[in-house]
């Protein structure tokens, strides 16, 4: 029931653009309507850019989701642990978090030049900083008798961290993980669209350039139903492996 | 601030400030290529001159009026629009889920159809600003009048108070930290977006400047503009901070 009402607003939507446009109410001369949309769907598939671009812009996003996350929460965990560390560095990292990432499109550009690396690079830098704060503050949330428990037991740093730290910390890395999921779709489609001729973001600023409307509707509706599938299939992963831990760390 | 506290905030400072000498030394050695690593000598030096160039507080002006007028049209719209939603679950149910699939699409996917519909011009980046600082406040706005305790709302209903005046006197004030949370989002979007769109447009302004620079490898412009972008970011943060303390200060320091 919930789906049902959820698609009455979109389907009276496309019917009324599509009625609109078959009664020459709007001129289709930049927006056109929603058949004509399909064929260009259709188009693109068959001559395979839209696959092609679409593993160019999850490829990077990943490989760059990837990088940054496994940075970040690496700083998380030392951040977390040792407070001295965290006060030390705060100057420094409060400094740079807020430049926006995309300032850094012109720099990665200016160093890797055109191709996957500089656009691994930006959404590196998004990625890492929610994977900071997430995991520092998640493993400041450790119930201390766990990491007394790994002292009294001897246990080495490195199997302290596996054992204890990451484990305990990682309902709330997850919730982390699923909101850098979404940041690193949108950079990469960001980086593409200013900068790199690669992915998505590109075929989408070439199908406006040469004039194909309909060609870069079918883009954009289709990186806006990837966004929403990624965020879907995260959010089912974490209720599904997290249960009640997840709704909790999510509301942390 | 006590004694640590004040040891740990100069120790961060002085950590600061070797990183700072760490990347003056690894220019100075050639470590990496000055093309694109000039030394903090050279980038704050030209952020000096800068501040002395009308150019300079032209473009940044344009880029924090666009960013202004985004925001404060999405900020207006988002709480609205976002009341109009809270108030009614039988509109929720219907409008709810598009909005969940327009929430997650990269906003900057949207310049190109902004383009061919509104052109490429003032308007148009002002636009796109403005939408995509728009899903923020107004989901953390609904989120907030979807929190109120339904008593209140029984409260309202024997006070005879009109939907209007239950949304200014009940609704509204329970729903402000959500409201600020969608806020500071929306900052950090417009200011994003506010830099993409220059970048794209090739109008005026900061985004303009660093893409220039970086394209006619003046590295030393380009970090002087990172730099100053990333002070909009600290600064604009911390005034909407400064005002969400302020406007939130009469729930006291009620945990939660």
């Amino acid at each position: 029931m919930r789906a049902l009402k959820g698609l009455v607003l979109p389907v009276v939507l496309v019917a009324l653009w599509e009625l609109a446009a078959r009664s020459g109410f709007i001129v289709a001369e930049s927006l056109s309507y929603p058949g004509a949309i399909a064929r260009a769907a259709l188009g693109a598939l068959a001559d395979g850019t839209l696959i092609q671009a679409t593993k160019e812009t999850f490829g990077a996003a990943l490989a760059g989701m990837a990088l940054g996350a496994a940075l970040g929460i690496a700083c998380g965990v030392a951040f977390g642990l040792w407070r001295l560390l965290a006060a030390l560095m705060r100057l420094s990292t409060e400094a740079l978090r807020p430049i926006p990432s995309v300032a850094l499109i012109p720099l990665a550009l200016l160093i890797y030049g055109f191709g996957y690396r500089m656009e691994i690079a930006v959404v590196a830098f998004a990625c890492f900083w929610p994977l900071l704060i997430i995991t520092e503050s998640a493993v400041r949330g450790i119930e201390p008798r766990l990491i007394e428990v790994s002292r009294a037991l001897g246990l080495s740093l490195a199997a302290r961290i596996f054992k204890i730290v990451l484990p305990a910390a990682l309902p709330r890395v997850f919730v982390g993980l699923r909101l850098a999921a979404a940041v690193a779709l949108v950079v990469a489609v960001t980086v593409e669209i200013t900068a790199n001729p690669i992915g998505l973001g590109y075929a989408l600023i070439v199908a406006q350039e040469s004039m194909k409307p309909n060609r870069m509707l079918v883009f954009l509706l289709w990186i806006g139903l990837l966004g929403w599938l990624v965020n879907v299939v995260l959010l089912r992963a974490q209720q599904r492996w997290f249960g009640r831990m997840g709704s909790w760390a999510e509301r942390r | 601030m006590t004694r640590t506290a004040t040891l740990q905030a100069l120790g961060s400072v002085a950590v600061a400030l070797a990183l700072i000498a760490l990347w003056q030394l690894a220019a100075n050695a050639g470590l990496i290529s000055p093309v694109f690593f000039p030394g903090p000598d050279r980038s704050f030096g030209t952020l000096w001159e800068q501040l002395h160039e009308a150019d300079f507080w032209l473009a940044c002006g344009e880029t924090l009026r666009r960013m202004a007028l985004g925001f404060l049209s999405a900020a207006i719209a988002g709480v609205v629009l976002g009341s109009v939603l809270g108030l009614s679950e039988r509109l929720r149910s219907y409008v709810e889920p598009t909005l969940e699939f327009v929430r997650p699409l990269p906003a900057s996917a949207v310049i190109p159809l902004f383009v061919l519909l509104i052109g490429l011009n003032e308007r148009m980046i002002v636009a796109v600003i403005a939408f995509a600082s728009l899903w923020p406040v107004l989901l953390g706005t609904v989120h907030g009048f979807k929190t109120v305790e339904p008593r209140l709302g029984e409260v309202a209903r024997m006070l005879h108070l009109s939907p209007l005046a239950f949304v200014l006197k009940m609704a509204l004030p329970n729903a402000m930290p959500d409201i600020f949370a969608g806020l500071r989002l929306a900052l950090t979007v417009s200011l994003i977006l506010a830099v993409v769109t220059e970048m794209l447009s090739g109008m005026e302004g900061l985004g303009h400047n660093i893409i220039m620079a970086a394209r006619s490898f003046r590295s030393a412009d380009l970090y002087a503009g990172i730099i100053v972008l990333g002070a909009i970011g600290f600064a604009t943060n911390l005034a909407l901070e400064r005002i969400e303390r302020h406007v939130l200060r009469w729930r006291g320091t009620e945990p939660g």
